[in-house]
Protein backbone atom coordinates (compact mmCIF):
# COMPACT_ATOMS: atom_id res chain seq x y z
CA UNK A 1 0.00 0.00 0.00
CA UNK A 2 0.97 2.97 -0.94
CA UNK A 3 1.69 5.88 1.73
CA UNK A 4 -1.39 8.26 0.59
CA UNK A 5 -3.06 5.21 0.87
CA UNK A 6 -1.93 4.96 4.67
CA UNK A 7 -2.80 8.56 5.07
CA UNK A 8 -5.88 8.49 3.92
CA UNK A 9 -6.93 5.41 6.13
CA UNK A 10 -5.43 7.38 9.11
CA UNK A 11 -7.47 9.93 8.26
CA UNK A 12 -11.25 8.08 7.72
CA UNK A 13 -10.36 7.11 11.87
CA UNK A 14 -9.38 10.36 12.85
CA UNK A 15 -12.19 11.74 11.35
CA UNK A 16 -14.40 9.20 12.83
CA UNK A 17 -13.30 10.72 16.12
CA UNK A 18 -11.02 6.88 16.99
CA UNK A 19 -7.88 5.79 17.46
CA UNK A 20 -5.24 6.25 14.78
CA UNK A 21 -3.42 3.04 15.36
CA UNK A 22 -0.25 3.36 13.21
CA UNK A 23 1.71 1.79 15.88
CA UNK A 24 -0.42 -1.40 16.26
CA UNK A 25 0.07 -1.86 13.08
CA UNK A 26 3.19 -1.88 12.57
CA UNK A 27 3.83 -4.20 16.31
CA UNK A 28 2.07 -6.80 14.35
CA UNK A 29 3.30 -6.26 11.28
CA UNK A 30 6.17 -8.59 11.40
CA UNK A 31 3.84 -11.14 13.12
CA UNK A 32 1.09 -10.96 9.92
CA UNK A 33 3.91 -11.02 7.27
CA UNK A 34 5.21 -14.35 8.80
CA UNK A 35 1.95 -16.12 9.05
CA UNK A 36 1.16 -14.42 5.55
CA UNK A 37 4.25 -16.47 4.01
CA UNK A 38 2.67 -19.60 4.84
CA UNK A 39 -0.45 -19.22 3.22
CA UNK A 40 0.83 -17.84 -0.04
CA UNK A 41 3.94 -18.43 -2.07
CA UNK A 42 3.80 -15.48 -4.21
CA UNK A 43 5.38 -12.26 -3.71
CA UNK A 44 6.59 -12.63 0.32
CA UNK A 45 7.56 -8.65 0.18
CA UNK A 46 3.99 -7.67 -1.15
CA UNK A 47 2.58 -5.72 1.73
CA UNK A 48 -0.91 -6.87 3.14
CA UNK A 49 -3.40 -3.90 3.23
CA UNK A 50 -3.64 -1.73 5.59
CA UNK A 51 -7.18 -2.66 6.39
CA UNK A 52 -5.96 -6.51 7.30
CA UNK A 53 -3.07 -5.20 9.26
CA UNK A 54 -4.98 -2.74 11.55
CA UNK A 55 -8.01 -5.32 11.47
CA UNK A 56 -5.42 -8.13 12.65
CA UNK A 57 -3.92 -6.13 15.38
CA UNK A 58 -7.39 -4.91 16.79
CA UNK A 59 -8.50 -8.30 17.04
CA UNK A 60 -5.05 -9.64 19.01
CA UNK A 61 -5.70 -6.88 21.62
CA UNK A 62 -9.29 -7.50 22.43
CA UNK A 63 -8.54 -11.54 22.53
CA UNK A 64 -5.76 -10.33 24.98
CA UNK A 65 -7.83 -8.13 26.84
CA UNK A 66 -10.65 -11.29 27.28
CA UNK A 67 -13.58 -8.80 25.25
CA UNK A 68 -13.76 -11.43 21.90
CA UNK A 69 -13.35 -14.93 21.33
CA UNK A 70 -11.74 -16.28 18.40
CA UNK A 71 -13.71 -19.13 18.14
CA UNK A 72 -16.98 -17.11 18.73
CA UNK A 73 -15.94 -14.84 15.13
CA UNK A 74 -14.93 -17.49 13.54
CA UNK A 75 -18.74 -19.16 14.14
CA UNK A 76 -20.02 -15.95 12.52
CA UNK A 77 -17.81 -16.15 9.78
CA UNK A 78 -18.73 -19.69 8.88
CA UNK A 79 -22.33 -18.98 9.58
CA UNK A 80 -22.27 -16.57 6.98
CA UNK A 81 -19.94 -17.88 4.63
CA UNK A 82 -21.38 -21.46 4.34
CA UNK A 83 -24.87 -21.78 5.95
CA UNK A 84 -26.92 -18.40 5.58
CA UNK A 85 -27.29 -17.30 1.95
CA UNK A 86 -29.84 -16.87 -0.74
CA UNK A 87 -30.60 -20.60 -0.97
CA UNK A 88 -32.47 -19.67 2.44
CA UNK A 89 -34.47 -17.00 0.16
CA UNK A 90 -35.16 -19.52 -2.70
CA UNK A 91 -36.15 -22.37 -0.62
CA UNK A 92 -39.39 -20.01 0.74
CA UNK A 93 -39.34 -18.51 -2.74
CA UNK A 94 -40.56 -21.71 -4.11
CA UNK A 95 -42.23 -23.42 -1.33
CA UNK A 96 -44.78 -19.95 -1.89
CA UNK A 97 -44.87 -20.85 -5.39
CA UNK A 98 -45.97 -24.52 -4.81
CA UNK A 99 -48.13 -24.16 -1.82
CA UNK A 100 -50.96 -21.32 -2.06
CA UNK A 101 -51.53 -21.68 1.52
CA UNK A 102 -47.96 -21.22 2.46
CA UNK A 103 -48.10 -18.05 0.19
CA UNK A 104 -50.79 -16.72 2.01
CA UNK A 105 -49.18 -17.17 5.64
CA UNK A 106 -45.75 -15.81 4.12
CA UNK A 107 -47.47 -12.31 2.34
CA UNK A 108 -50.23 -12.22 6.00
CA UNK A 109 -47.64 -13.20 8.78
CA UNK A 110 -44.37 -13.25 6.90
CA UNK A 111 -42.49 -14.00 10.63
CA UNK A 112 -44.01 -17.16 11.28
CA UNK A 113 -44.07 -18.31 7.67
CA UNK A 114 -40.00 -17.98 7.50
CA UNK A 115 -40.30 -19.69 10.64
CA UNK A 116 -42.03 -22.44 9.40
CA UNK A 117 -38.63 -23.14 7.55
CA UNK A 118 -36.21 -22.17 10.40
CA UNK A 119 -35.69 -18.71 8.75
CA UNK A 120 -35.66 -15.70 11.49
CA UNK A 121 -33.59 -13.88 13.50
CA UNK A 122 -30.31 -11.68 12.98
CA UNK A 123 -31.26 -8.64 11.02
CA UNK A 124 -34.70 -10.31 9.58
CA UNK A 125 -36.66 -10.16 12.94
CA UNK A 126 -39.28 -8.01 11.21
CA UNK A 127 -40.11 -9.27 7.77
CA UNK A 128 -42.24 -7.90 5.13
CA UNK A 129 -42.87 -10.29 2.01
CA UNK A 130 -43.99 -8.39 -0.73
CA UNK A 131 -45.10 -10.09 -4.21
CA UNK A 132 -44.19 -9.27 -8.30
CA UNK A 133 -47.14 -9.77 -10.54
CA UNK A 134 -47.93 -8.89 -13.86
CA UNK A 135 -49.06 -5.53 -12.90
CA UNK A 136 -46.64 -4.54 -9.97
CA UNK A 137 -42.75 -5.00 -9.65
CA UNK A 138 -41.18 -4.20 -5.99
CA UNK A 139 -37.80 -2.93 -5.88
CA UNK A 140 -35.86 -3.35 -2.46
CA UNK A 141 -33.20 -0.50 -1.26
CA UNK A 142 -31.82 1.18 1.92
CA UNK A 143 -30.68 4.64 0.74
CA UNK A 144 -29.29 5.19 4.52
CA UNK A 145 -27.02 2.33 5.06
CA UNK A 146 -27.38 -1.54 3.73
CA UNK A 147 -30.00 -2.96 5.68
CA UNK A 148 -31.28 -6.31 4.35
CA UNK A 149 -32.68 -9.51 5.27
CA UNK A 150 -29.70 -11.66 6.29
CA UNK A 151 -31.75 -14.90 7.21
CA UNK A 152 -33.02 -15.28 3.91
CA UNK A 153 -30.52 -13.67 1.56
CA UNK A 154 -27.03 -13.60 4.00
CA UNK A 155 -25.19 -10.40 3.46
CA UNK A 156 -25.76 -7.98 0.94
CA UNK A 157 -23.51 -7.75 -2.08
CA UNK A 158 -21.26 -4.98 -2.64
CA UNK A 159 -23.34 -3.29 -4.78
CA UNK A 160 -26.20 -3.15 -2.70
CA UNK A 161 -24.47 -1.29 -0.26
CA UNK A 162 -23.24 1.22 -2.43
CA UNK A 163 -23.84 4.81 -2.94
CA UNK A 164 -24.57 4.31 -7.10
CA UNK A 165 -27.17 1.60 -6.32
CA UNK A 166 -28.08 3.47 -3.04
CA UNK A 167 -28.04 7.06 -3.90
CA UNK A 168 -30.59 6.24 -7.95
CA UNK A 169 -32.92 3.26 -6.68
CA UNK A 170 -35.03 6.35 -5.43
CA UNK A 171 -34.75 8.39 -7.75
CA UNK A 172 -34.61 6.31 -11.32
CA UNK A 173 -35.50 3.30 -10.00
CA UNK A 174 -36.01 1.96 -13.86
CA UNK A 175 -32.90 3.26 -14.83
CA UNK A 176 -31.27 1.20 -12.06
CA UNK A 177 -33.74 -2.16 -13.43
CA UNK A 178 -32.37 -1.32 -17.00
CA UNK A 179 -28.72 -1.40 -15.43
CA UNK A 180 -28.89 -4.67 -14.19
CA UNK A 181 -30.52 -5.81 -17.58
CA UNK A 182 -34.36 -5.45 -17.04
CA UNK A 183 -36.54 -3.15 -19.12
CA UNK A 184 -39.65 -2.89 -16.79
CA UNK A 185 -42.60 -2.06 -19.25
CA UNK A 186 -44.37 1.32 -19.16
CA UNK A 187 -47.67 0.33 -18.06
CA UNK A 188 -46.16 -2.07 -14.92
CA UNK A 189 -46.07 0.01 -11.72
CA UNK A 190 -42.93 0.03 -9.44
CA UNK A 191 -42.84 0.07 -6.11
CA UNK A 192 -39.50 0.69 -4.10
CA UNK A 193 -39.16 0.00 -0.75
CA UNK A 194 -36.58 2.15 1.55
CA UNK A 195 -35.53 -0.07 4.25
CA UNK A 196 -35.31 3.25 7.20
CA UNK A 197 -36.11 0.60 10.02
CA UNK A 198 -36.06 -2.53 11.25
CA UNK A 199 -38.63 -4.02 8.67
CA UNK A 200 -36.29 -6.37 6.34
CA UNK A 201 -37.80 -6.32 2.63
CA UNK A 202 -38.05 -9.54 0.68
CA UNK A 203 -39.35 -9.66 -2.87
CA UNK A 204 -41.52 -12.76 -3.75
CA UNK A 205 -40.55 -12.86 -7.48
CA UNK A 206 -42.69 -14.16 -10.18
CA UNK A 207 -42.91 -17.43 -10.99
CA UNK A 208 -41.76 -18.40 -14.93
CA UNK A 209 -43.58 -19.44 -17.22
CA UNK A 210 -43.36 -22.89 -18.16
CA UNK A 211 -42.58 -24.06 -15.07
CA UNK A 212 -46.02 -26.23 -14.35
CA UNK A 213 -45.42 -29.87 -12.15
CA UNK A 214 -41.65 -29.00 -11.11
CA UNK A 215 -40.43 -29.84 -8.12
CA UNK A 216 -39.83 -27.42 -5.34
CA UNK A 217 -36.26 -28.41 -5.36
CA UNK A 218 -35.87 -27.35 -8.73
CA UNK A 219 -37.89 -24.04 -8.84
CA UNK A 220 -35.67 -23.29 -5.79
CA UNK A 221 -33.08 -23.57 -7.62
CA UNK A 222 -33.97 -21.40 -10.35
CA UNK A 223 -34.56 -17.92 -8.13
CA UNK A 224 -31.79 -15.63 -7.80
CA UNK A 225 -30.67 -13.51 -4.81
CA UNK A 226 -31.41 -10.73 -7.41
CA UNK A 227 -34.57 -11.42 -8.42
CA UNK A 228 -35.59 -11.27 -4.34
CA UNK A 229 -34.00 -7.88 -4.20
CA UNK A 230 -36.14 -6.91 -6.93
CA UNK A 231 -33.34 -5.89 -9.67
CA UNK A 232 -34.17 -8.97 -11.70
CA UNK A 233 -36.70 -11.48 -12.60
CA UNK A 234 -36.46 -15.25 -13.29
CA UNK A 235 -35.49 -16.48 -16.67
CA UNK A 236 -38.11 -18.08 -18.73
CA UNK A 237 -37.42 -21.49 -18.18
CA UNK A 238 -36.92 -23.75 -20.90
CA UNK A 239 -37.64 -27.80 -21.45
CA UNK A 240 -34.10 -28.41 -20.44
CA UNK A 241 -33.65 -26.70 -16.97
CA UNK A 242 -35.84 -29.33 -15.37
CA UNK A 243 -33.66 -31.89 -15.78
CA UNK B 1 -27.64 14.69 10.40
CA UNK B 2 -27.59 15.76 6.95
CA UNK B 3 -24.61 13.44 5.95
CA UNK B 4 -23.52 11.98 2.84
CA UNK B 5 -24.84 8.77 4.21
CA UNK B 6 -28.24 10.00 3.59
CA UNK B 7 -27.69 8.94 -0.52
CA UNK B 8 -31.48 9.00 -1.71
CA UNK B 9 -31.68 10.91 -4.63
CA UNK B 10 -28.37 11.62 -5.31
CA UNK B 11 -26.41 12.27 -8.66
CA UNK B 12 -23.12 11.72 -10.18
CA UNK B 13 -22.25 8.33 -8.02
CA UNK B 14 -21.58 6.61 -11.24
CA UNK B 15 -22.52 3.00 -12.61
CA UNK B 16 -23.54 0.30 -10.62
CA UNK B 17 -20.78 -2.66 -9.96
CA UNK B 18 -21.89 -5.93 -10.01
CA UNK B 19 -19.71 -8.58 -9.52
CA UNK B 20 -20.41 -12.25 -10.56
CA UNK B 21 -19.81 -15.24 -7.97
CA UNK B 22 -19.14 -12.78 -5.38
CA UNK B 23 -17.67 -13.54 -2.12
CA UNK B 24 -19.37 -13.05 1.34
CA UNK B 25 -16.08 -11.52 2.16
CA UNK B 26 -13.40 -10.73 -0.17
CA UNK B 27 -10.74 -10.49 2.37
CA UNK B 28 -10.29 -12.59 5.77
CA UNK B 29 -10.21 -9.11 7.22
CA UNK B 30 -13.53 -8.46 6.27
CA UNK B 31 -14.97 -11.20 7.24
CA UNK B 32 -13.12 -10.58 11.01
CA UNK B 33 -14.16 -7.02 11.07
CA UNK B 34 -17.48 -7.68 10.59
CA UNK B 35 -17.15 -10.63 13.54
CA UNK B 36 -15.92 -8.35 15.73
CA UNK B 37 -18.38 -5.42 14.94
CA UNK B 38 -21.21 -8.08 15.88
CA UNK B 39 -19.52 -9.51 18.85
CA UNK B 40 -18.28 -6.68 20.90
CA UNK B 41 -22.35 -5.57 20.35
CA UNK B 42 -22.69 -8.29 22.88
CA UNK B 43 -21.50 -6.06 25.71
CA UNK B 44 -24.71 -4.05 25.10
CA UNK B 45 -22.84 -0.53 26.15
CA UNK B 46 -23.80 0.23 22.69
CA UNK B 47 -26.70 -0.06 20.72
CA UNK B 48 -27.67 -0.55 16.68
CA UNK B 49 -28.55 3.11 16.18
CA UNK B 50 -25.57 4.47 17.96
CA UNK B 51 -23.58 2.32 15.90
CA UNK B 52 -25.31 3.45 12.78
CA UNK B 53 -24.81 7.07 14.11
CA UNK B 54 -20.91 6.35 14.37
CA UNK B 55 -20.67 5.57 11.11
CA UNK B 56 -22.29 8.29 9.93
CA UNK B 57 -20.12 10.81 11.67
CA UNK B 58 -17.05 9.63 9.30
CA UNK B 59 -16.21 12.59 7.29
CA UNK B 60 -17.89 12.99 3.60
CA UNK B 61 -14.19 12.20 2.10
CA UNK B 62 -13.43 9.31 3.71
CA UNK B 63 -16.95 7.96 3.87
CA UNK B 64 -16.61 7.56 -0.02
CA UNK B 65 -13.29 6.63 0.14
CA UNK B 66 -13.04 3.69 2.27
CA UNK B 67 -14.93 0.55 1.82
CA UNK B 68 -17.63 -0.97 3.50
CA UNK B 69 -16.00 -2.87 6.38
CA UNK B 70 -13.41 -0.27 6.60
CA UNK B 71 -16.36 2.17 7.81
CA UNK B 72 -17.40 -0.57 10.37
CA UNK B 73 -13.84 -0.58 12.40
CA UNK B 74 -13.63 2.96 12.27
CA UNK B 75 -16.87 2.87 14.04
CA UNK B 76 -16.15 0.18 16.77
CA UNK B 77 -13.19 1.47 17.62
CA UNK B 78 -14.68 4.50 18.31
CA UNK B 79 -17.79 2.97 20.13
CA UNK B 80 -15.35 0.84 22.35
CA UNK B 81 -12.70 3.91 23.18
CA UNK B 82 -16.42 5.72 24.37
CA UNK B 83 -17.74 2.81 26.32
CA UNK B 84 -14.03 2.51 27.77
CA UNK B 85 -13.21 -1.03 26.85
CA UNK B 86 -10.09 -0.19 25.11
CA UNK B 87 -7.83 2.86 26.03
CA UNK B 88 -5.88 5.13 23.60
CA UNK B 89 -2.85 3.57 24.99
CA UNK B 90 -3.68 0.11 24.04
CA UNK B 91 -5.31 1.72 20.41
CA UNK B 92 -1.64 2.98 20.05
CA UNK B 93 0.25 -0.23 21.88
CA UNK B 94 -1.50 -3.07 20.56
CA UNK B 95 -0.68 -4.55 23.87
CA UNK B 96 -3.57 -4.56 27.15
CA UNK B 97 -2.33 -1.66 29.43
CA UNK B 98 -0.48 -2.51 32.34
CA UNK B 99 -3.15 -4.22 35.12
CA UNK B 100 -6.08 -3.93 32.46
CA UNK B 101 -8.46 -6.45 33.65
CA UNK B 102 -9.30 -9.31 31.45
CA UNK B 103 -12.80 -10.33 30.95
CA UNK B 104 -14.57 -13.47 30.23
CA UNK B 105 -15.69 -12.74 26.29
CA UNK B 106 -19.66 -11.41 26.21
CA UNK B 107 -20.05 -13.72 23.05
CA UNK B 108 -18.33 -17.38 22.98
CA UNK B 109 -19.31 -19.82 20.09
CA UNK B 110 -21.52 -21.36 21.81
CA UNK B 111 -23.86 -18.57 21.84
CA UNK B 112 -23.73 -17.94 18.08
CA UNK B 113 -26.29 -19.97 17.19
CA UNK B 114 -28.83 -18.63 19.52
CA UNK B 115 -27.97 -15.05 19.04
CA UNK B 116 -28.53 -15.50 15.04
CA UNK B 117 -31.46 -17.45 15.50
CA UNK B 118 -33.32 -14.92 18.20
CA UNK B 119 -31.80 -12.24 16.61
CA UNK B 120 -32.11 -8.59 18.24
CA UNK B 121 -35.78 -7.50 18.45
CA UNK B 122 -36.45 -3.54 17.86
CA UNK B 123 -40.35 -4.38 18.44
CA UNK B 124 -41.59 -3.17 21.60
CA UNK B 125 -45.39 -4.80 23.28
CA UNK B 126 -45.73 -1.07 25.03
CA UNK B 127 -49.06 -0.02 24.78
CA UNK B 128 -48.63 3.74 22.35
CA UNK B 129 -51.36 4.86 20.64
CA UNK B 130 -51.14 5.55 17.19
CA UNK B 131 -51.12 8.74 15.84
CA UNK B 132 -51.86 7.74 12.56
CA UNK B 133 -54.39 4.61 10.36
CA UNK B 134 -53.72 3.23 7.10
CA UNK B 135 -55.31 5.42 4.01
CA UNK B 136 -54.75 8.48 6.21
CA UNK B 137 -52.47 11.04 4.15
CA UNK B 138 -49.51 12.51 5.86
CA UNK B 139 -46.85 15.19 5.78
CA UNK B 140 -43.24 13.92 6.32
CA UNK B 141 -42.37 16.27 9.13
CA UNK B 142 -39.59 19.30 7.54
CA UNK B 143 -36.83 17.96 10.34
CA UNK B 144 -32.93 18.66 10.29
CA UNK B 145 -31.58 16.91 13.75
CA UNK B 146 -28.09 16.88 13.60
CA UNK B 147 -28.05 13.84 15.25
CA UNK B 148 -28.92 10.43 14.52
CA UNK B 149 -32.82 9.87 12.17
CA UNK B 150 -33.53 7.68 9.95
CA UNK B 151 -36.05 10.46 8.20
CA UNK B 152 -34.45 10.61 4.85
CA UNK B 153 -34.05 14.48 3.21
CA UNK B 154 -35.81 13.09 0.45
CA UNK B 155 -38.84 12.14 1.43
CA UNK B 156 -38.82 15.66 4.47
CA UNK B 157 -41.99 17.96 3.78
CA UNK B 158 -43.44 15.44 1.09
CA UNK B 159 -47.16 14.22 0.81
CA UNK B 160 -47.61 11.08 1.58
CA UNK B 161 -50.47 7.98 2.70
CA UNK B 162 -50.09 5.60 5.27
CA UNK B 163 -49.83 1.60 3.58
CA UNK B 164 -49.84 0.25 7.28
CA UNK B 165 -49.22 0.35 10.49
CA UNK B 166 -46.10 -2.25 11.55
CA UNK B 167 -46.68 -1.59 14.94
CA UNK B 168 -44.73 -0.40 18.07
CA UNK B 169 -40.87 0.03 17.47
CA UNK B 170 -37.68 1.76 19.39
CA UNK B 171 -37.10 4.96 17.84
CA UNK B 172 -33.58 5.62 16.62
CA UNK B 173 -33.13 9.45 17.43
CA UNK B 174 -33.51 8.80 20.83
CA UNK B 175 -31.63 5.27 21.31
CA UNK B 176 -28.57 6.44 19.09
CA UNK B 177 -27.87 8.87 21.88
CA UNK B 178 -28.59 6.66 24.93
CA UNK B 179 -32.06 8.89 25.74
CA UNK B 180 -34.57 6.66 25.72
CA UNK B 181 -36.21 4.32 23.27
CA UNK B 182 -39.02 5.97 23.25
CA UNK B 183 -40.95 3.42 21.54
CA UNK B 184 -43.51 4.41 18.84
CA UNK B 185 -46.03 3.14 15.74
CA UNK B 186 -43.92 2.86 12.85
CA UNK B 187 -45.91 3.14 9.54
CA UNK B 188 -45.05 2.39 5.66
CA UNK B 189 -45.82 5.58 3.92
CA UNK B 190 -46.30 5.79 0.30
CA UNK B 191 -45.28 8.87 -1.81
CA UNK B 192 -45.98 9.27 -5.59
CA UNK B 193 -42.79 9.74 -7.04
CA UNK B 194 -43.92 12.58 -8.59
CA UNK B 195 -44.21 14.28 -5.52
CA UNK B 196 -41.00 13.33 -4.26
CA UNK B 197 -39.15 14.13 -7.68
CA UNK B 198 -41.05 15.95 -10.02
CA UNK B 199 -42.61 15.36 -13.52
CA UNK B 200 -39.81 13.44 -14.73
CA UNK B 201 -40.74 10.33 -12.63
CA UNK B 202 -42.92 7.58 -13.85
CA UNK B 203 -46.31 8.71 -12.95
CA UNK B 204 -46.90 4.43 -11.86
CA UNK B 205 -43.94 4.97 -9.54
CA UNK B 206 -44.02 5.18 -5.87
CA UNK B 207 -41.61 4.92 -2.98
CA UNK B 208 -42.71 3.25 0.27
CA UNK B 209 -40.51 5.11 3.44
CA UNK B 210 -40.59 3.37 6.84
CA UNK B 211 -41.60 6.03 9.05
CA UNK B 212 -42.33 6.71 12.83
CA UNK B 213 -44.47 8.75 14.61
CA UNK B 214 -42.27 11.68 15.22
CA UNK B 215 -41.48 11.93 11.61
CA UNK B 216 -45.64 12.78 10.97
CA UNK B 217 -47.81 14.90 10.64
CA UNK B 218 -51.69 14.99 9.27
CA UNK B 219 -52.23 16.57 6.07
Amino acid sequence: MTATRRDLLTAALTAAGAAVTPDLTRAQEHEHEHEHGHDHDQDHQAVPSDPALRVKALESLLVAKGLVDRAALDALIDTYEHRVGPRNGARVVARAWTDPAYKQRLLSDPDAALAELGYGGLQGEHMVVVENTPQVHNLVVCTLCSCYPWPVLGLPPVWYKSAPYRSRAVIDPRGVLREFGLELPENVELRVWDSTAELRYLVLPERPAGSDGWTEETLAARVTRDAMIGVAKIAIASKGDQA
Amino acid sequence: MNGVHDLGGMHGMGPIQQEVNEPVFHQPWEGRAYAMTRAMGLWRLWNLDASRFQRELIAPVDYFRTSYYERWIAGLVELMLKAKLVTRTEMDSGRPDEGAAVRTPALTADKVPALIAKGVPARRDAKVAASFRAGQRVRARNINPVGHTRLPRYARGKLGTVDRDHGVFVFPDTNAHFLGETPQHVYSVRFDARELWGEQANRRDSVYVDMWDAYLEPA
